[in-house]
């Protein structure tokens, strides 16, 4: 029975990803063949070249091709996992998008957890303390970091601990002249600090505030009343009422959040120069490079469905009164 | 449970006052300050260049120091601000047209709803800076590219909820009787459902504007969009980043905090708005 329904919910789920999956392929693919950007141009870089070897590329890149055709072999290659070649790199865009996602990967895992449990142990400092020092602290600090770019904060980062201080090296993934493969492990790590560190100090924000109102919509219930009545007090409270039932839509929150990490991750990697999926995404764009842009759309679009996803069953494997409904049936 | 709250009455600066005027004072007070930066912004026109005074620290006659060329950071991440309140504006001016095309759309049937929330949905699925990105280039960059690309995305929030008011709203009997009295879904949706929702939209509006903003600070700080020489602030900020390891802190830092003010006097004013419109918060 259990299984049934759990077969039953994956399927729906699988249905609704790969039409969302064709609905984003074929849109993205529109929107850059509506765009100005031809390929010939975008692969000649400016060479001077005669017409007729003009047409030749022409005809290589299919640009007179009509465009339902041209979105069924997009489609026809997705399947077999073939994104095309990359025209900035020379090589197939699943390869550098391995390459340079896991680079992300890395990253975004990082500061995801990082952010997750300062947002949340900040948060309940603040809902327990409302009204204190340490309460405004934490809302002034939520509110100006939500409201400042990304980008900016990383700046300010990077000014205050690489040029001020000096402990961090400036940027790129790896020293100039080493192979990014030949790199040892502590200059990875030193360079992934930063970047992480501002992912986290601007990702925190969002669940510190969430969860500083629900801990203060929850201590103000009536079962916390009780529980107070009964002599229960300081943190005992709050471990045993409070935090159980505010885990759940944090973490749900924090699963919802990977559209904004990708987003996050953009800006810093372009501030802090780290080799990774946002630096290529915007290297692409910047330079008309059409399929590596379109295989990172792709790759981004999974990753944030991904999210959801987890965000659907982190609700169903956390919440005891989910499981036991399911339980009882 | 109903108790007036003890500093409602307090004394508020001069005069006591309740919580409305405040409210409007808060409101009045913070759209004067984006007005009259956006106003000024305007009129900033060809900053004086002068090597001599080339990357000075921050002094009172340059509030925010100089740049390499001598300009006034002051004067420029003014005109930035401007440039970028243009950009939200009308931005915001187009996303909201979209939502509340959308909202009013998916009043019409059970097939049309559908297609909304899968509209949604796919705006929804890429990450926000991306769609940005591809929307700016579908439209060839330049200034048109960056308030396409923020414009066209930026309606998602809204929508979604316009949708779900929608959706309330035609549960209810009038809707039922003008259906019956044979009135068309169009002539339903602008009598009967948008009056109802305009609330909601002025809220919409005034807390995408910061969102707007940023997103195209963002985008021209990556490198699309907008010429070196227009200074919108993300402009401004790129190329701040090349004078980081000089150490001129001023370049990045004061432009970018006067962009995080401007965002938080958006937020604000939205609150306050939003207090005033809700029916709940309005009679406090």
């Amino acid at each position: 029975m259990n299984k049934q329904k759990l077969a039953k919910y994956f399927g729906f789920k699988l249905i609704r990803f790969i039409i969302l999956m064709i609905a984003v392929a074929i849109f993205s693919f529109v929107l850059l063949d509506l765009s100005p950007i031809d390929p010939v141009n975008a692969y000649l870089h400016g060479a001077a070249v005669s017409e007729a070897q003009r047409q030749i590329l022409e005809q290589y890149f299919g640009t007179n091709v009509p465009l339902p055709t041209k979105i069924y072999h997009w489609l026809l290659d997705l399947i077999q996992l073939d994104l095309g070649t990359s025209l900035i790199y020379r090589a197939p865009v699943i390869d550098v998008i391995i390459d340079k996602f896991s680079a992300s990967f890395v990253l975004m895992a990082i500061s995801w957890i990082l952010s997750g449990i300062f947002g949340f142990v900040l948060g309940v400092l603040a809902g327990k303390n409302k009204g204190s020092w340490i309460d405004k602290a934490v809302k002034v600090y939520c509110y100006a970091i939500q409201s400042a770019p990304s980008f900016w904060v990383g700046m300010l980062v990077l000014m205050v601990f690489s040029v001020y201080l000096g402990w961090f090296p400036i940027g790129f993934g790896v020293p100039i002249g080493v192979k990014s493969t030949d790199a040892t492990f502590m200059e990875w790590a030193s360079r992934l600090v930063l970047p992480t560190l501002t992912l986290s100090l601007v990702g925190l924000a969002p669940i510190a505030m969430y969860t500083r109102n629900e801990l203060i919509q929850v201590l103000s219930s009536d079962y916390v009343l009780f529980a107070k009545s009964r002599g229960e007090k300081g943190w005992d409270l709050i471990k045993n009422h409070g935090l159980r039932n505010i885990m759940l839509p944090a973490i749900t929150l924090q699963f919802l959040s990977f559209s904004e990490l990708f987003g996050g991750a953009v800006m810093v990697e372009q501030v802090f120069t780290y080799p990774g999926i946002g630096q290529t995404a915007v290297a692409a764009g910047l330079q008309s490079d059409v399929p590596l842009f379109l295989g990172i759309v792709i790759i981004s679009a999974i990753f944030v469905f991904v999210g959801n996803l987890l965000a659907d069953i982190s609700y169903y494997l956390i919440d005891p009164r989910i499981k036991e409904s399911e339980f009882n049936d | 449970m109903i108790k007036k709250k003890a500093d409602d009455k307090k004394q508020w600066f001069l005069y006591s006052s309740n919580l409305r005027t405040k409210t409007l004072v808060i409101i009045a007070i913070s759209a004067l300050v984006i007005i009259s930066v956006f106003v000024s912004g305007y009129f900033v026109r060809d900053i004086p260049t002068s090597f001599v005074n080339a990357n000075q620290m921050p002094s009172l006659e340059h509030l925010f120091g100089t740049d390499w060329m001598g300009r006034d950071m002051f004067q420029r991440t003014i005109a930035g601000l401007g440039l970028s309140l243009m950009v939200g504006f009308i931005a915001s001016a187009v996303s909201t047209c979209i939502s509340i095309v959308l909202g009013l759309f998916s009043s019409f049937n059970k097939f049309a709803d559908e297609c909304v929330a899968g509209i949604i949905d796919l705006f929804g699925s890429i990450p926000h800076i991306l769609l940005i990105i591809i929307v700016s280039i579908m439209f060839g960059g330049g200034v048109y590219g960056v308030i396409m690309g923020v414009g066209l995305t930026h309606w998602t929030p809204l929508a979604r909820v316009l949708r779900s008011e929608v959706k309330e709203i035609k549960t209810k009997e009038y809707i039922h009787l003008a259906e019956n009295l044979g009135r068309s879904k169009v002539w339903i949706a602008l009598k009967h459902i948008f009056p109802l929702i305009i609330s909601q939209i002025i809220v919409g509006v005034i807390l995408m504007f910061p969102h707007a903003i940023m997103h195209e600070a963002a985008i021209t700080f990556l490198g699309f969009g907008l010429p070196p020489h227009e200074p919108a602030i993300g402009v401004i900020l790129s190329e701040s980043m090349h004078y980081l390891s000089s150490g001129y802190w001023w370049l990045a830092f004061y432009p970018g905090m006067s962009l995080l003010i401007v965002v938080l006097l958006f937020d604000l004013i939205g609150e306050n708005v939003e207090k005033l419109l809700n029916p709940e918060t309005a009679q406090e």
